[in-house]
């Protein structure tokens, strides 16, 4: 009388109407949340992991604004970026943090962005003019730093102070993809603002050092603590981390002539509907409360210094003058070219 | 036959594959007209295609290669557990790639079991990303089919044969060139041809251990068009290349497939005379001990280190499996409603099965790219993730499906038809009483491959996902990349828990009641 075949039809039925009832439990509990207006911020993946600055921040944030936080992590800075378009009008996003100056010219280009309207007077070196200007109507800075090559003292001895000693070397580099993170379109405008027409000359000589290409930070740096490789693009600050975070003080920063900076920046939506909040948020970005998080969670130099010094472990910046930036509206061209120029060489 | 009298009814078949070809065509459809042909192919788009065809060959001849001497093994041995590792070399076509790709970093990788004894005995050090790791990765996968393919074809041999030639006197050279090489000059291409097509349109494996321009599938260059740089136009381009490339990897596969055999012999247990001494017979489990501690030990390292994590994992985790549970569920449900009304029109003509050869000529990628183009202009794509995620798991499901179902039905057909008849049980009644209770087992199979193919299916879902919607291989490959090798570890045991758990749930349920 027992009929398996209805009764394992039966079973599976009900697992899926509990997943159901589950699912259902939850959309229920969002409703009920929705009384308390949401701000969709859109982040790279780093920030909102549980060591990183988003849960904190998050905390802060919500003790004041009388809203809920909603961190979403979607990929590495340059992926943002293309999710943001790909999503379009339809996004739910208020505001985009963790775009940098390399991608701002791309990112205004597209339109969706609206003024801060803002006036901030931001402590971080400038290459190209006084030092605290800060003219981007779409775009607010809240942490910078030094891209470098991140070796453990450990295991590398013979550690390259150059491009061209890199190159030179048998050292195994892990770096990012251009075309989907900051870190790695870092490094792309870093060597084409060094090396101009000899870059893709360089990279040939590089391509022999890179065991692989990642997506993002995350996978690269993951992959250099893992023992893939010598040497990972990172940040002059990513050895404080270690520091600070773990006592261990055997990773260091390889210093080169020059470094290339990043300014990490958040714009609001044009089709934000939670419009005030999102100025809020952005006005709380370059506070002490949210710029006090950064260095011990994202591990970079706040844009407005906070009060108190760095923690220990965090080494002074580097002298300005060995700062590097292209201005964020020639990006665009140049990172053309030389993206072009990247995916020949590192093809072959 | 003549006069057939019983007719099944075909166009519940025909509406079937009606709307799975406009699903497969049309999709292709949308990705011609938005591809933006006048750009051209960049250089690193004929690095993707040059790519793409040199790691396939690359891994079909390994794996083939390899495979005959693990399937001569097999075929002339008799030993205890010998179905046991036959039965084990089809698991693979049902375990998720990605789980497989965590297993061989943790033998492979820099930080894997082979470099520390490499660097223990003072040896270079290998590494797993690029080239090297996705013909490994595809190998780890092919071997065990092109074994099955060689086996089964050794097997076919008539013991006749054998008896013939030992009466002869042949020695393990003739054996060689008059039985074991034309029979091998007939399998190998075959095997070599449907290895190649599987690895065109490999993007799990190339996503995980590929990197950077270098190691670029044009599967991956599709979703990395798509994702980095949001330009549908480029995507669709590739998208175009991806199907010229598959399309011309099956008209390989198929033709390969036509050739003649050795005829019929009286399907007695094959004695070989020819087994030669002891050093053969060490060669021989040598062979096989290889062949299975390569299988075996990756995903024996990813059990290890995941049932430790199996219980320090984020609650992300869990959610995604509740969710891959229910896509593979009704994909599977979907798969099932295509599929019978095909088969069964398939039984009364043949030409409904070449609707499945449809699913094996577009890749996920590309029907992905087709249906976002399709969607967009009308709703957003990403809240319809999941449901997209199980309409294509389904549909490329539906070739192997119909290879299991469409001989079945026909069996029946032939079998009960004019029984059927002469009682005048036609429609929903014979559906009932006379072809469901004797397609128990084929369906049981079927759903569970679907299942388990679903359940750990990587590509679509890559594709729509927003930062909270996740599968399973998903969610597992986002922890890997936020370097939580743990909690990774702990996903890999659950999703091969989920994966297999399915597949044994319908199978053994279809299997059990066949007498029933």
């Amino acid at each position: 009388m027992v009929c398996p075949r209805t009764c394992s039809a039966r079973r599976i039925l009900e697992d899926t109407m509990k997943y159901l009832a589950f699912a259902a439990g939850t959309l229920l509990a969002t409703a009920a949340l929705a009384e308390t207006p949401v701000l969709t911020v859109y982040t790279y993946d780093s920030f909102v992991a549980d060591w990183g600055p988003g849960p904190q921040i998050e905390a802060a944030f919500e003790e004041t604004c009388g809203c809920d936080l909603k961190f979403v992590g979607a990929g590495d800075g340059a992926a943002l970026l293309a999710r943001i378009k790909l999503e379009g009008a339809r996004s739910e996003a208020d505001v985009v943090l963790g775009l940098d100056t390399n991608l701002s010219g791309a990112a205004a280009q597209a339109g969706l962005f609206a003024p801060h309207g803002q006036r901030v007077v931001p402590d971080m070196p400038n290459p190209f003019g006084a030092a605290g200007a800060w003219d981007d109507p779409l775009f607010l800075p809240y942490d910078w730093g030094y891209f470098a090559f991140v070796y453990d003292k450990t295991k590398l001895t013979d550690v390259p102070t150059s491009f061209d000693a890199l190159a030179a070397s048998d050292v195994k580099i892990v770096i990012q993809d251009p075309r989907s993170s900051t870190p790695g379109l870092g490094l792309l405008l870093w060597i084409k603002e060094q090396y101009g027409d000899e870059a893709a000359a360089l990279w040939e000589g590089l391509a022999d050092n890179v065991v692989t290409v990642t997506k993002g930070w995350s996978e690269a740096y993951g992959l250099f603590l893992e023992g893939e490789a010598d040497m990972v693009l990172s940040y002059t600050t990513s050895p404080a981390y270690h520091i600070v975070a773990e006592g261990d003080t055997s990773k260091a920063a390889a210093a080169f002539p020059s470094h290339y900076m990043q300014i990490e920046v958040a714009g609001k939506l044009a089709r934000s509907d939670q419009s005030e909040l999102a100025d809020q948020f952005l006005t709380f970005m370059t506070t002490d409360a949210f710029q006090a998080i950064i260095p011990t969670t994202n591990w970079m130099y706040p844009a407005f210094a906070p009060k108190g010094a760095l923690p220990d472990g965090f080494a002074a910046p580097i002298g300005a003058e060995q700062a590097r930036l292209i201005p964020a509206d020639d990006v665009a061209s140049i990172r053309e070219e030389a993206l072009a120029e990247w995916l020949a060489v590192l093809s072959k | 036959m003549a006069g057939r009298a019983f007719q099944v009814r075909r166009w519940p078949g025909g509406v079937a594959a009606g709307l799975v070809a406009m699903l497969i065509l049309g999709t292709l459809l949308a990705v011609a007209l938005r591809a933006e042909a006048g750009r051209g192919l960049g250089p690193s788009d004929w690095a993707a295609i040059r790519f793409t065809l040199w790691q396939a060959v690359l891994s079909s001849t390994l794996s083939v290669m390899l495979a005959v001497p693990v399937a001569r093994a097999l075929a002339r041995r008799a030993f205890w557990g010998r179905r046991l590792v036959i039965a084990f070399l089809g698991a693979p076509f049902i375990l998720p790639v990605i789980v497989a790709v965590l297993g061989l970093l943790s033998v492979f990788g820099r930080g894997g079991i082979l470099n520390v004894a490499l660097r223990f005995v003072g040896l270079p050090e290998v590494t797993v990303y690029g080239l090297h790791g996705v013909v490994l990765a595809h190998v780890f996968f092919n071997l065990p089919l092109a074994t099955r393919l060689i086996l089964q074809a050794w097997q076919e041999i008539p013991a006749e044969r054998f008896r013939l030639a030992a009466q002869l006197g042949f020695g393990a050279r003739d054996m060689a060139r008059v039985i074991e090489r034309p029979m091998l000059r007939r399998v190998v291409p075959l095997a070599a041809a449907v290895i190649f097509a599987l690895c065109i349109s490999s993007f799990t494996v190339a996503l995980t251990l590929g990197g950077g321009p270098r190691a670029t599938t044009v599967e991956l260059a599709i979703y990395e068009a798509f994702h980095f740089e949001f330009d549908l136009g480029r995507a669709a381009l590739l998208a175009l290349v991806q199907i010229v490339l598959v399309g011309v990897a099956a008209v390989l596969a198929l033709r390969a497939s036509v050739a003649e055999g050795f005829g019929a012999g009286m399907d007695r247990v094959v004695t070989r005379w020819d087994s030669g001494g002891l050093r053969q017979i060490s060669l021989d489990f040598g062979v096989i001990v290889a062949a299975s501690l390569f299988l075996l030990v990756p995903i024996l390292m990813v059990v290890v280190e995941g049932a430790a994590g199996l219980w320090r994992m984020p609650v992300q985790v869990w959610s995604a499996a509740g969710v891959s549970l229910a896509v593979a569920l009704v994909s599977t449900a979907i798969m099932l409603v295509l599929a019978l009304p095909i088969a069964i029109a398939a039984a009364a003509w043949r030409g409904f099965e070449a609707v499945g050869l449809l699913g094996i000529a577009a890749s996920p990628l590309v029907v992905g790219v087709g249906l976002f183009i399709v969607i967009f202009p009308i709703a957003d794509p990403f809240t319809l993730a999941l449901p997209i995620t199980a309409l294509v798991n389904a549909v490329m499901a539906l070739p192997f499906a119909l290879r299991i179902l469409v001989g079945p039905v026909r069996d029946v057909v032939a079998g009960y038809g004019r029984l059927s008849a002469t009682l005048g049980i036609g429609g929903w009644a014979w559906l009932r009483l006379i072809l469901l209770p004797r397609l128990r087992g084929p369906l049981g199979f079927a759903a569970g491959l679907t299942a388990a193919l679903s359940m750990g299916d990587l590509g679509v879902i890559a594709l729509f996902a927003d930062a909270e919607t996740a599968t399973l291989p998903l969610q597992m490959y986002r922890l890997m990349g936020s370097y939580q090798m743990e909690a990774a570890a702990g996903a890999a045991v659950l999703l091969l828990g989920l994966s297999f758990g399915l597949f044994w749930v319908f199978d053994r349920g279809g299997r059990n009641h066949v007498d029933a």
